[in-house]
């Protein structure tokens, strides 16, 4: 499933389109600790996170994920949207939690 | 692409919100050259770590990255404190980044094991007072 795709779906609100819409997403990521994503998000992947400061992108732009889904209600504040913007990374926000967000994701990819 | 490329790169320890700007131009700089992914990754990865490391513990330093033909080199100096037991800073999960760090999502400890394992040589050279020079090589 592509980026585009995903954003096609509504399943998830869209904060910034990114310009990698055709990138296939890979698996879904789980992780809040910045240190450990850095080390283990897959490339390509979906990353699930609470964690919804700048460092995020940062790391989402280092480890080449495919987008960011900020769940469990969580809104980015303003230099967040900026730095998505600049960074041109595919951000979404859920009102789902970690674990049904990545299911719900998983499950989407899988079908 | 024969000529090696030299890169250099001021990491400023003021505006925590800025660390990874020099570890993504190096990414898109490489990129460009076409160099393979995985490498590129290597590369953006060991060098964020310790670009992070740099502004949460020693008030910023410097970072030259030589690209040749072979492999990308990266040399990060910086005049901190140094580091009291290196053996034990290499250690996952080992950390002395302070509650404000942890709160941002860093300090897990991960650091220097990430950096070393996703460089092919890393040497560490600190002296406690004085500073820090960590140098790593991906070969491409």
């Amino acid at each position: 499933m592509t980026v585009q795709a995903l954003i096609e779906s509504q399943v998830f609100t869209l904060i910034n389109k990114g310009d990698t819409l055709q990138r296939e997403i890979t698996a879904p990521f789980c992780c809040d600790l910045l240190s450990i994503a850095m080390g283990k998000a897959p490339s390509g992947c979906g990353w699930v996170t609470v964690m919804g400061n700048v460092n995020t992108l940062a790391v989402a732009a280092l480890t080449d994920t495919a987008c960011v889904i900020l769940a469990e209600g969580i809104t980015p504040e303003d230099a967040v949207v900026k730095k998505a913007k600049e960074q041109s990374i595919t951000v979404f926000q859920t009102e789902m939690s970690v674990f049904e967000a990545a299911l719900t994701l998983y499950q989407m990819l899988h079908d | 692409m024969s000529e090696h490329i030299i890169l250099t790169y001021e990491i400023s320890a003021e505006d925590f919100t800025r660390a990874g700007e020099a570890s993504s131009d190096v990414k898109s700089k490489l990129k460009l050259l076409g160099i393979r992914p995985d490498v590129v990754r290597k590369v953006a990865i060991a060098m964020y770590e310790g670009e992070i490391n740099m502004v949460i513990h020693a008030r910023g330093g410097v970072i030259t990255v030589e690209i040749s033909p072979e492999e990308v080199a990266m040399v990060l100096t910086d005049e901190g404190p140094g580091i009291p037991d290196v053996e034990l800073a290499m250690q996952e999960g080992y950390s002395t980044a302070p509650d404000e760090i942890r709160s941002l999502g860093f300090g897990a400890g991960m650091g220097l094991p990430n950096m070393k394992k996703c460089s092919d040589e890393m040497d560490l050279e600190t002296t406690l007072g004085v500073g820090t020079t960590i140098r790593m090589v991906v070969k491409i």
